[in-house]
C-alpha cells in the first residue's frame, strides 16, 4: 500500500515538472484593452499606516469617472482596479502580478510609495508593462529611466523640493545655521540628501538634524533639540501631523527661525490647524514649494481648474474634505493618464503608451499656473519646476518665479 | 542647561499622554488578569464619537460626557458578547481575541471616518506657558490633572466601594468569589466598561496634541504598556507614575544619548519593559507576588 | 489512524505538486508565500500550541530571516540556496537568545514583551543602514531557475518552498512524535509535574522558542525572495499578528493548521477586498473573532473534530485554561 501510494507520488511529480514545462504566454502589448474599454490597475494603502494618502488613488478615480460620464477616451471607458496593499512589499508584488497577469490591464498607473513601486518596478520592466505616474516623491524614478525605461513618475521629486530650498537659503541668508527635522524614512531622507546636495561645500550650514518616528506622539523633544543647537533655520520634511506639531512646538518655545516645509504639508487646513493652535506666528513667513493649485486657497476660486476639481469633487467624491490636496493631485496624475491615452489615438498599445509617456508637454489644469508636465525618453521627471512660496497671513504667495531644480543639478554634474 | 528642563517638561507632557493610556490598561489588567490589546483602538474609536457628535452640533462637554457615558456601554455589551464566551478560555485565546478587537476597530474607524487626520477640540484651554523660558501648555496639565483626579477615582473606587472590592475579588479569585455570591462575569464586564470610560477620557485629551486618526494610538499605545510595566501592571498609580517617567526618559536618552538618539525610543520602550518583566515583574509600585509551586 | 494521515499526506502533496500546471504563474506565485507562511506557523505551532509560550513578536524573526538572505545575497552574492538555511540559523542563534529570555516571562507578560519586540523592529531595522539599507531597504536580483530546468521562475521557486515547507513538515511531525514532543507537551500542561519527572523545562522552552525562530527565519527568507525587495516597512506589528492568527484560526493542535492558516492569511485579505476594498481588516478582525468564539481549535480543529466523532485527544486541550494566569500566584 505504502509503495503504491510512494510510486503514485513520484510518477505524479514527473508529470507535473513535465506539464509545468508549457511555456508561459507571453503578454501580449494590448491587454486590457477593447473597443470599448482600457483597463488599468494600480495598488494604494486603503488600510495601514499609510492610509491617508489613499485620497490620492481615489481623486483619480473619480477623474476617471468623470471622463468616462463625458464619452471616455476615444469612445473608450477607462476601468480602474485600484487595491489595497496596506503599503506592504509582498502585498503590491502579489497584487500587481495579479493585476497584469489575471485582470490583464494595460498598464500600472498610479501605485503609491517608493517601497512597493521599488519592489515591482523590476517585474513590469522585464514584463514590458507601463508603470506610469507613481505616487511617490522619490528622485530614483527620474534617476534611473536608462535601467527602468517603463517606469515614470509625475511630481516633482523630495531632492530637488530640498535644492530649491537650499538656493534659497544660499542666496537670501548665506549664512545661516541650518537645523533639520525630518522623518526617519524614504521620504525624509530623500529631502536630506537633496539639501546636502543643494547647499554642496556649504553643507556645514547644517548644524543639527533630528529624525522622528511616524510611531512619536509628538515632536517636542526634537524641537527642544534643535532650537538649542542655535540654528535660526528650521527644515521642516514632515509629513502633515508631524509639521503641525513641529510648527506649534517650534513658536510655543519661543523659537523664530525662518521655517521650509515640505509640500506634502502645505494645505489649507494644516496651516490653518497649527495657526490656530500656535498663534499667527507659528506659521508666518513659512517658505515652501506649489506644483498644483491649492483648493483651500480663495484666489483660486474662479480658475478653471478649479472649478473642474470642485466640480468632480461635488458629484463623485461629496464627502471628501474639499482642502484635502491628496485629491486634487490624483487628479493631475489622472488627468495626464487621459492624455497620454488620447494621443494614442488609435494604436492603444504598450509601446505606444509609453512614446506618449516619453514625450509629454502638456498643460495641467490642476498644475500650478506655468508648470508643464514634460519629458523625454531619457527624461521621466515629469515635472521638475515648482513655485517657490511665502505664507503670509493665511495665504500662500508666490515670491518670484518658478524654479527648475533638476536643471540646477543637472548643471552641477 | 535650559534645554534639559525643556526636555523633561516636554517628557512629562508626552509621559501624560501614556499615563493616561496606561491607565486604562492597568484597570483592565486588575479586572481580568489579562492585557487588553485593543484597549488603544478602542480609545481611538470612541474618540471618534466624540468628534461626530460635535460635527453633528453637539456642544463640546456635552459631547465628551455622552462618548464616556456611550464607551462604558459599550464595553460592557462587548464584554458580554465577545469576551464572556471565552472568560474562561486560555490566556490565548483571550489575547486574539483582543487582537481581533484591535484589528476590527482599527478597520471600522478607518471605514466610517476616513484617514486624513482631524483636528480634535481640546477640553482644555489652549495658552502656552512659558516659566524661565521653559515652555509647555495648559494643555498638558490638564492632562497630567485629569489623569491624576481619575486615578484617585479608581483608587477610592477599588479600595472603598463594595463593587470595587468584589471587582478585586472576582479578579483574583473568582471561583471563590462565586462562592460569596459575587457575579463574576458582570464584574468582568464592570471592568471592561470602566476601562472604557477611562479610555475615552485619554482618548479625549490625547487626540488635541496627536490629531484624530485611526491610528492615532498605535505608536502611544506601546509606550503606555511600557509605562505602565514600569510603574507596575497592577497598580493604577504605578500606571500614571510610570508613564511620566517613561515620557522624560526617552526625552532625555534621545536628546542626550548619541547612539539612542530619536529612532530607537521603541526598542527603548521593549528593552524597559522585558528588563523590568525580568528583574522585578511587580514594577516600582506594584506588590511582589510570590509564586506558590 | 496514522495509514489514513500518510494518505492525505500523499494526496496533498501529489495536488501540490501538479498545481502549477493548472494554474496561471501568478497563482504558483501567490501559493509560493503560503509555502512560507506555513512554515512560519509550524514554528509558532511548536512554540504556542505544543509548548504553551505565547509570540506576538515572531515578525522579528521573519525580518532576520529576510533580511539575512537579502544582505547575504546583495552584500557578498551568497546564493539563495545557501541564503536559506543561513537565515534560519541566524534567526535560530537570536531565538535561543531570545528564548532564554522568554524563560523567566509567562503568558501575558511574554505576549507583553513579545509585543513591543514586533513593533521595535522597523526601528532597529533603520538604524543600521549599512547593513541592512536603511529605509531604502534592499533589492534582490529575481531567481532565475538552473538552466538544465525548463521552468519558468515563479513554479521554479513554487517548488523549491514547497520541498523546504514539505521536508520540515514531516521533521515537525516526527519530531513532535517522539519524546521531544512529548517533553514539550508535558511542559505545556504542567511545568512543575514535567519537571519533578525529569523533564528540562528551561532546555525545553528555550529548544521550542529557537526551533520556532529558525522556522520563521526561513520562512522570512522564502518571502523576501519572490518579492526580491525587503524593507523595514514590511516588518512592522502587522506581520507578527498576522502569522499569529494564522497559527490560531488553522488551529494550534494540528500541524495541519500550517497548511491552513497559511491559506487564511494570504487569501483572506484579497477576498476581503472584494466585499469592500477599503476595510479589508474589519472582515478579517470579525473573521478572527467568530472562529475563536465558535472553533477555539480553530479550522483544523473544528475538521478534526467532525471527522473523528470520539474523545478528542489530549492535545485538543492545546487551547484549554493551561496557560499560566499570572493573577493567580499571590500569596495567601
Amino acid at each position: 500500500m505504502v509503495k503504491s501510494t510512494k510510486t503514485a507520488v513520484g510518477i505524479a511529480a514527473l508529470a507535473a515538472f513535465a506539464l509545468s514545462t508549457v511555456a508561459v504566454t507571453p503578454v501580449r502589448a494590448d491587454d486590457g484593452v477593447t473597443p470599448t474599454e482600457i483597463v488599468i490597475g494600480g495598488t494604494d494603502p486603503f488600510s495601514g499606516p499609510a492610509s491617508a494618502y489613499s485620497s490620492i488613488g481615489k481623486g483619480s478615480a473619480a477623474y476617471f469617472q468623470y471622463v468616462n460620464d463625458h464619452g471616455g477616451v476615444n469612445g473608450r471607458k477607462i476601468t480602474y482596479k485600484n487595491l489595497d496593499d496596506s503599503y506592504s512589499p509582498p502585498q503590491t508584488v502579489q497584487l500587481t502580478r495579479q493585476l497584469v497577469e489575471d485582470d490583464k490591464v494595460f498598464a500600472i498607473f498610479g501605485s503609491l510609495g517608493t517601497g512597493p513601486n521599488t519592489a515591482i518596478r523590476p517585474y513590469l520592466n522585464q514584463k514590458g508593462v507601463p508603470q506610469l505616474f507613481i505616487a511617490s516623491g522619490a528622485s530614483k524614478w527620474g534617476n534611473e529611466v536608462a535601467q527602468y525605461p517603463w517606469t515614470i513618475g509625475w511630481e516633482p521629486d523630495y531632492e530637488s523640493e530640498a535644492v530649491i530650498y537650499a538656493r534659497n537659503i544660499l542666496k537670501e541668508k548665506p549664512n545661516s545655521k541650518i537645523a533639520i527635522i525630518y522623518q526617519n524614512d524614504d521620504f525624509g531622507n530623500d529631502y536630506l540628501r537633496g539639501l546636502t546636495r543643494g547647499l554642496g561645500s556649504h553643507a556645514s550650514m547644517i548644524v543639527k538634524q533630528a529624525s522622528y518616528e511616524v510611531t512619536d506622539p509628538d515632536v517636542s523633544s526634537q524641537i527642544a533639540s534643535l532650537k538649542a543647537s542655535g540654528a535660526d533655520t528650521l527644515m521642516i520634511f514632515a509629513t502633515p501631523k508631524f509639521a503641525i506639531q513641529s510648527m506649534v512646538a517650534t513658536a510655543q518655545q519661543g523659537w523664530k527661525p525662518q521655517i521650509y516645509l515640505s509640500n506634502v504639508s502645505i494645505s489649507e487646513a494644516i496651516m490653518h490647524a497649527a495657526t490656530k493652535v500656535g498663534g499667527a506666528d507659528a506659521t508666518n513667513g513659512i517658505i515652501s514649494t506649489q506644483f498644483v493649485k491649492d483648493p483651500g486657497d480663495p484666489k483660486n476660486a474662479n480658475d478653471p481648474g478649479y472649478k473642474l476639481y470642485k466640480e468632480i469633487m461635488d458629484k463623485y467624491i461629496p464627502t471628501g474634505t474639499l482642502s484635502d490636496g491628496n485629491y486634487l493631485v490624483g487628479m493631475a496624475f489622472a488627468y495626464t493618464m487621459v492624455d497620454v491615452l488620447q494621443r494614442c489615438g488609435k494604436d492603444v498599445t504598450r509601446a505606444n503608451v509609453m512614446k506618449m509617456a516619453d514625450s509629454l508637454n502638456e498643460v495641467n489644469p490642476f498644475a500650478y499656473p506655468g508648470i508643464l508636465v514634460s519629458t523625454s525618453a531619457t527624461n521621466h521627471f515629469p515635472m521638475t519646476s515648482a513655485a517657490l512660496v511665502r505664507y503670509d497671513n493665511g495665504r500662500f504667495i508666490p515670491t518670484g518665479a518658478l524654479i527648475d531644480a533638476r536643471a540646477i543639478i543637472k548643471a552641477e554634474k | 542647561m535650559h534645554e534639559f528642563a525643556q526636555q523633561i517638561v516636554s517628557g512629562l507632557a508626552t509621559g501624560s499622554i501614556f499615563a493616561s493610556v496606561a491607565l486604562a490598561l492597568v484597570l483592565i489588567y486588575r479586572s481580568m488578569g489579562v492585557i487588553n490589546f485593543a484597549q488603544g483602538e478602542m480609545a481611538m474609536f470612541t474618540t471618534f464619537i466624540a468628534w461626530q457628535l460635535i460635527q453633528m452640533g453637539m456642544p463640546v462637554w456635552a459631547a465628551f460626557a455622552t462618548t464616556i457615558v456611550i464607551a462604558f456601554l459599550g464595553a460592557v455589551a462587548l464584554e458580554r458578547t465577545v469576551i464572556r464566551p471565552v472568560e474562561r478560555a486560555s490566556q490565548l485565546t483571550v489575547v486574539i481575541v483582543t487582537l481581533g478587537l484591535l484589528i476590527v476597530f482599527n478597520g471600522l474607524a478607518g471605514l466610517f471616518w476616513g484617514y486624513v487626520i482631524k483636528s480634535f477640540p481640546s477640553p482644555f484651554p489652549s495658552a502656552p506657558i512659558d516659566i524661565a523660558g521653559v515652555s509647555f501648555n495648559s494643555q498638558d496639565i490638564g492632562i497630567i490633572v485629569v489623569s491624576l483626579a481619575a486615578l484617585g477615582l479608581i483608587s477610592l473606587f477599588f479600595a472603598k466601594t463594595k463593587v470595587g472590592l468584589a471587582m478585586r475579588a472576582a479578579a483574583l479569585y473568582p471561583d471563590q468569589s462565586r462562592v460569596l455570591g459575587i457575579r463574576v462575569s458582570w464584574m468582568l464586564a464592570l471592568g471592561w466598561g470602566l476601562a472604557a470610560a477611562v479610555g475615552a477620557i485619554s482618548g479625549i485629551m490625547v487626540a488635541p496634541v496627536v490629531f484624530l486618526d485611526p491610528n492615532m494610538m498605535q505608536g502611544i499605545v506601546v509606550y503606555a504598556f511600557a509605562g505602565a510595566v514600569l510603574g507596575g501592571i497592577e497598580s493604577p498609580l504605578g500606571a500614571v507614575i510610570g508613564g511620566l517617567v517613561l515620557g522624560v526618559a526617552l526625552n532625555l536618552l534621545g536628546a542626550y544619548v548619541d547612539f539612542i538618539g530619536t529612532d530607537l525610543r521603541l526598542p527603548v520602550a521593549f528593552l524597559i519593559i522585558v528588563v523590568v518583566l525580568l528583574v522585578r515583574p511587580a514594577g516600582l509600585l506594584g506588590r511582589v507576588h510570590v509564586k506558590r509551586v | 489512524m496514522k495509514t489514513n494521515r500518510l494518505v492525505l499526506f500523499g494526496v496533498v502533496a501529489i495536488v501540490i505538486a501538479i498545481f502549477p500546471a493548472f494554474v496561471p504563474s501568478y497563482v504558483s506565485f501567490e501559493f509560493t508565500y503560503v509555502a512560507a507562511y506555513a512554515i512560519a506557523i509550524l514554528g509558532l505551532i511548536v512554540l504556542t500550541g505544543k509548548n504553551g509560550q505565547i509570540s506576538l513578536g515572531h515578525g522579528a524573526f521573519l525580518a532576520i530571516g529576510g533580511y539575512t538572505v537579502a544582505i547575504l545575497a546583495t552584500k557578498a552574492g551568497v546564493p539563495f540556496w545557501i541564503g536559506i538555511p543561513l537565515a534560519g540559523i541566524v534567526s535560530g542563534i537570536i531565538g535561543i537568545g531570545i528564548g532564554l529570555v522568554a524563560l523567566r516571562l509567562e503568558g501575558v507578560y511574554l505576549a507583553l514583551a513579545t509585543f513591543a519586540m514586533a513593533v521595535s523592529v522597523p526601528s532597529l531595522l533603520k538604524r543600521f543602514t549599512d547593513l541592512t539599507g536603511g529605509s531604502g531597504g534592499l533589492v534582490l536580483d529575481p531567481v532565475t531557475p538552473p538552466s538544465w530546468l525548463p521552468i519558468d521562475s515563479e513554479r521554479f521557486f513554487y517548488y523549491v518552498a514547497w520541498a523546504i515547507a514539505g521536508v520540515l513538515i514531516v521533521f515537525t511531525a516526527v519530531l513532535l512524535e517522539g519524546r521531544v514532543g512529548r517533553a514539550l507537551r508535558a511542559i505545556r500542561d504542567n511545568e512543575v509535574a514535567a519537571s519533578s519527572f525529569g523533564v528540562n523545562p528551561y532546555f525545553y522552552k528555550t529548544l521550542a522558542f529557537s526551533w520556532s525562530a529558525v522556522y520563521a527565519g526561513i520562512a522570512g527568507a522564502l518571502a523576501a525572495i519572490p518579492t526580491a525587495f525587503v524593507s523595514p516597512d514590511t516588518y512592522n506589528f502587522n506581520l507578527s499578528v498576522t502569522v499569529l492568527i494564522g497559527a490560531v484560526l488553522g488551529g494550534l493542535e494540528s500541524l495541519w493548521g500550517a497548511l491552513l492558516g497559511a491559506l487564511v492569511i494570504e487569501f483572506l485579505p484579497l477576498w476581503a477586498q472584494k466585499i469592500n476594498a477599503a476595510a479589508p481588516s474589519v472582515v478579517y478582525g470579525v473573521a478572527l473573532i467568530a472562529v475563536m468564539l465558535t472553533m477555539p481549535g480553530g479550522i483544523a480543529g473544528g475538521l478534526i473534530r467532525l471527522f473523528h466523532r470520539r474523545e478528542p485527544k489530549a492535545d485538543a486541550r492545546a487551547v484549554g485554561p493551561v496557560v499560566a494566569v499570572p493573577v493567580q500566584h499571590s500569596s495567601e
